[in-house]
């Protein structure tokens, strides 16, 4: 359903920050990606829905390139593709209900969401999405008035109003403490098993990744260094992926 | 070695602050000659003298004024003594107040003591000499003190000798009632609202206008729009050519309609029907959710939707500013002493028509862009590369010229130069070739940072404008409109919308990207990103800063009637113009006053918000 094929980027100042990556992504996969920190992993998921522009190379989704799509067109895809963030990305201003309605500017008319109005289904599904991950009792209230882990709740609830085929989550337990990132993780698993929404999910920690992912692959610097079943990754592939120096922990 | 080196560098750095010095102390010197300092001014005696006099003016605002009445105490008086010196004495009754001159006749030009007994304590007045003709000479002011006593040296005046008695007199005057307002009380007050109004018109129309503005001249909003080749050059080309037809369209239809003009309810239908078929094709145009993607019939079928939508709306547009006005012309008789709303609604309806062509002009502008946008694109995808690259040299060449003769027609507006050749055929020519040279050199596919532009067009705009001070706009506003408080309030909102804009779009740059970057994600368009990301995150810093703006208004408004703007300034500049300090005393502390007033509102309100 996805097809990565040779995606190159370089930012402004010649920073190579993806190098000739191409891989698959099955339906109904939850696929890791891990690496360093600045070996691309955001960078690869934001080519994904082109929130950052690649360089060169193809994202092809069911079909249709991605990197040629026109405005109307990448509306299209964008909507299909829901994203969680490390730091959430909520409007922190706004109210909880708001937050996740916005998952579904994507499919409302513009001239509709400038005057602030959903349609009472799309309401429905909001309370619907927020009573699956446990937070329907904060709807009302402002988003930075949750905390961390209900934060990412309701960004999960977002990307869920995209009714989405593809999760595009980056990092999304990394400033949430290790109870908390299992539980959001769980969630994501769900997510996963029960909708059949594939997952893709950059992790920082090796546990998570065996212990949620059916397929990971790594980065180093750009470069595609792996790609297989997370068991695979033995001692000699740690190395490779994240340097000579690095402990394996966990 | 390292030692040397330290020491030589100190040697350098003592150099240096000396030299610093040196240099500061000639600036400053330079400046004293420059600014006229002389502090000889300062302590020379008539000046301190005038000084002191306006200071104590100053402090005596004429707010109010008492009803008074008079009395006049008199004594008889001989001019010139009479020959056989036979004069009654009369008795004083020593419990009211009387007066008591030294002598009780003389000649003319003698100086003779006056004294008054029993008097009202503290008071002045005038002692005056009552001839026997009646006519009322004043002599001398007395000053009574605390016991109500007072003795002055008066002149006898030159007067034909008579031989009964004339009288010396001291004028009583007592305050009753009430404190009334002066009339420069009464004058003030009118101005100092006048004065807050012109703030708040400016504040407010230059806070409406300065919000889009603060989106465009954002660079973290602006920076990734682009635009390719294609579409650049044809949007260049479009968006004159829409504007035009919309302005002429828009002329047509108010040409068209005026026969309704004096007509109330034909004008109300006729707004009723084209707003109803307006909301009706909109609707029926935008439907509220796309799950597929529609098929080329129904896109067809919606922009003839909103087509029909657009142009209703215009039309409604135009009964709406007809109708308004009636009505406002019909109320403002009507409602007497209320009229004034009258005359807001006619007013309203008569901008909205103002502004009609300028609308219709923007819009069918914006239409052809997004028409023309679209085949930009299509052409991209489908023709090679090839064929694109000629074709973009064509339409960039006709964009460049375009461009520089719309330019140049603006300059020439200004210079006048009278000549075909400047003002039209060379700019076609050279903005000609530019297109031609710029499409050669582009690659064909290469997105152009079309919103970088706009954005930096946006920002020079806004500075040169800020540059302009306030009260220099106010002189061109007064060319414009004439004297009084719409020059000013006109010239308050356009300083108004290009610092707010700028303040503004500072915020906008400063927001946290994550939520905008989410909303992005969820296929939200440029619009709906700015309404659900941009605008929760900026209100509190608007609402900041439009306070602030308004602090600075009401400043503004108190000086802007010195250059004809209207408001309190004017009246304050007249009076020290006349030098009638004790008036422009009172306008002074009007000023105080509502500034100091506003401040702690817009304070309060901040503290409230932030
Ligand atoms: N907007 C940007 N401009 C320039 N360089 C960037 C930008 N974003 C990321 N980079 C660089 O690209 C590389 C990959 O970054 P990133 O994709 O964020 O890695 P990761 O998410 O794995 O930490 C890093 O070297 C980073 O410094
Ligand atoms: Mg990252």
């Amino acid at each position: 359903m996805l097809e990565i094929i040779n995606l190159t980027k370089v930012y402004e100042g010649n920073v190579q920050a993806l190098d000739n990556v191409s891989f698959n992504v099955q339906p109904g996969e939850f696929l890791a990606v891990i690496g360093l920190s600045g070996s691309g992993k955001s960078t690869l998921l934001r080519c994904i829905n082109r929130l950052v522009e690649p360089t060169n190379g193809e994202v092809i989704w069911d079909g249709v390139d991605v990197t040629k799509a026109g405005p109307d067109e990448l509306r299209r895809i964008r909507r299909q593709i829901g994203m969680i963030f490390q730091h959430f990305n909520l409007v922190e201003r706004s109210k909880v209900l708001t937050n996740v309605l916005a998952g579904r500017l994507g499919y409302t008319n513009p001239a509709m969401s400038l005057v602030n109005r959903f349609s009472k289904s799309d309401v429905e599904m909001a309370y619907k999405q927020l009573e699956r991950v446990g937070i329907t009792d904060q709807a009302n209230k402002r988003a930075d008035e949750l905390s961390g882990g209900q934060q990412q709740r309701v960004s999960i609830a977002r990307a869920m109003m995209q009714n989405p085929k593809i999760i595009l989550a980056d990092e999304p337990v990394a400033s949430l403490d290790p109870v908390l990132a299992h539980s959001i993780m769980q969630y994501l698993e769900k997510i996963n098993k029960e909708d059949g929404v594939t997952i893709i999910c950059s992790l920082h920690f090796l546990d998570l990744v065996h212990r949620y992912a059916n397929r990971a692959i790594a980065l180093n610097a750009g470069v595609l260094m792996f790609d297989g079943a997370p068991k695979e990754i033995d001692d000699g592939k740690f190395k490779e992926i994240y340097g000579k120096e690095a402990e394996r922990v966990g | 070695m390292r030692c040397d080196l330290k020491k030589k560098s100190s040697i350098l750095k003592s150099l240096r602050t000396g030299l610093l010095i040196a240099i500061s102390i000639i600036v400053f010197a330079y400046a004293f000659q420059v600014t006229n300092v002389n502090f000889e001014t300062t302590r020379s005696e008539v000046r301190i003298t005038q000084l002191t006099r306006v200071l104590r003016a100053l402090a005596k605002p004429e707010l109010v004024k008492y009803d008074t009445t008079e009395e006049e105490i008199s004594t008889p008086f001989y001019l010139p003594c009479p020959e056989n010196n036979e004069i009654e004495e009369i008795e004083k009754n020593a419990n009211e107040a009387y007066i008591q001159t030294s002598v009780i006749c003389a000649s003319p030009k003698e100086t003779i003591t006056v004294e008054g007994f029993n008097m009202p304590a503290n008071i002045k007045g005038p002692v005056n000499f009552l001839a026997a003709s009646g006519v009322k000479r004043q002599l001398a002011n007395f000053e009574t003190n605390s016991e109500g006593y007072f003795t002055v040296d008066v002149v006898i005046p030159t007067r034909q000798p008579v031989a009964e008695a004339q009288y010396i007199t001291a004028t009583i005057r007592t305050t009753t009632g009430l404190p009334k307002w002066t009339e420069t009380a009464k004058a003030t007050w009118d101005k100092i609202i006048e004065t807050v109004f012109i703030a708040l018109l400016a504040t407010t129309i230059g806070t409406a206008a300065s919000i889009p503005i603060s989106f465009i001249a954002a660079r973290n909003l602006m920076k990734d729009s682009t635009s390719t080749p294609t579409s650049t050059a044809l949007n260049i080309i479009g968006f004159p050519i829409g504007a035009y037809l919309g302005y002429i369209f828009s002329k047509w239809v108010i040409d068209l309609l005026s026969p309704l003009e004096k007509n109330v309810f034909v004008t109300l239908i006729g707004l009723i029907i084209s707003g109803l078929i307006a909301y009706l094709s909109l609707r029926k145009g935008l439907p509220s959710e796309d799950i597929k993607k529609p098929s080329t019939s129904v896109r067809i079928q919606r922009f003839i939707f909103i087509f029909i939508a657009g142009l209703m709306t215009i039309i409604s547009i135009i009964l709406f500013g007809e109708f308004t006005k009636l009505i406002g012309n019909a109320l403002e008789n009507i409602l007497g002493p209320i009229g004034f709303l009258g005359y807001a609604l006619f007013q309203i309806g008569d901008i909205t028509l103002m502004l009609v062509p300028a609308i219709t002009a923007i819009a069918f502008g914006g239409v052809v862009v997004s028409l023309f946008n679209k085949v930009g694109l299509s052409l991209q995808d489908n023709l090679n590369t090839k064929i694109l690259k000629i074709i973009n040299i064509l339409l960039s060449t006709i964009a460049g010229a375009i461009l520089f003769a719309l330019v140049m027609a603006v300059i020439n507006w200004f210079y006048q130069f009278n000549n075909p050749r400047i003002s039209l055929y060379y700019p076609v020519l050279i903005g000609g070739f530019a297109g031609f040279i710029l499409a050669v050199i582009a690659k064909p596919k290469h997105p152009l940072p079309t919103g970088f532009i706009i954005y930096t067009v946006t920002r020079t705009i806004l500075n040169a404008l800020r540059s302009i001070e306030p009260l220099v706009m106010a002189i061109i506003a007064v060319i414009w409109v004439g004297i009084g408080p719409f020059a000013g309030s006109l010239a308050l909102a356009l300083h108004t919308i290009a610092a707010l804009a700028k303040l503004y779009s500072e915020q906008v740059e400063s927001i946290d990207d994550g939520p905008l970057e989410a909303i992005h994600a969820t296929g939200a368009n440029k619009l709906q990103t700015i309404v659900f990301a941009v605008i929760p995150q900026i209100i509190p810093p608007y609402i900041s800063f439009t306070m602030y703006r308004w602090d600075i208004n009401v400043r503004m408004s108190t000086i802007i009637g010195f250059v004809g703007g209207g408001g309190i300034g004017f009246l304050l500049q007249q009076n020290i113009n006349l030098l009638s300090y004790r008036a422009a005393s009172v306008q002074m502390l009007a000023i105080a006053v509502v500034v100091a007033s506003m401040d702690y509102v817009s304070s309060k309100i901040r503290e409230r918000i932030v």
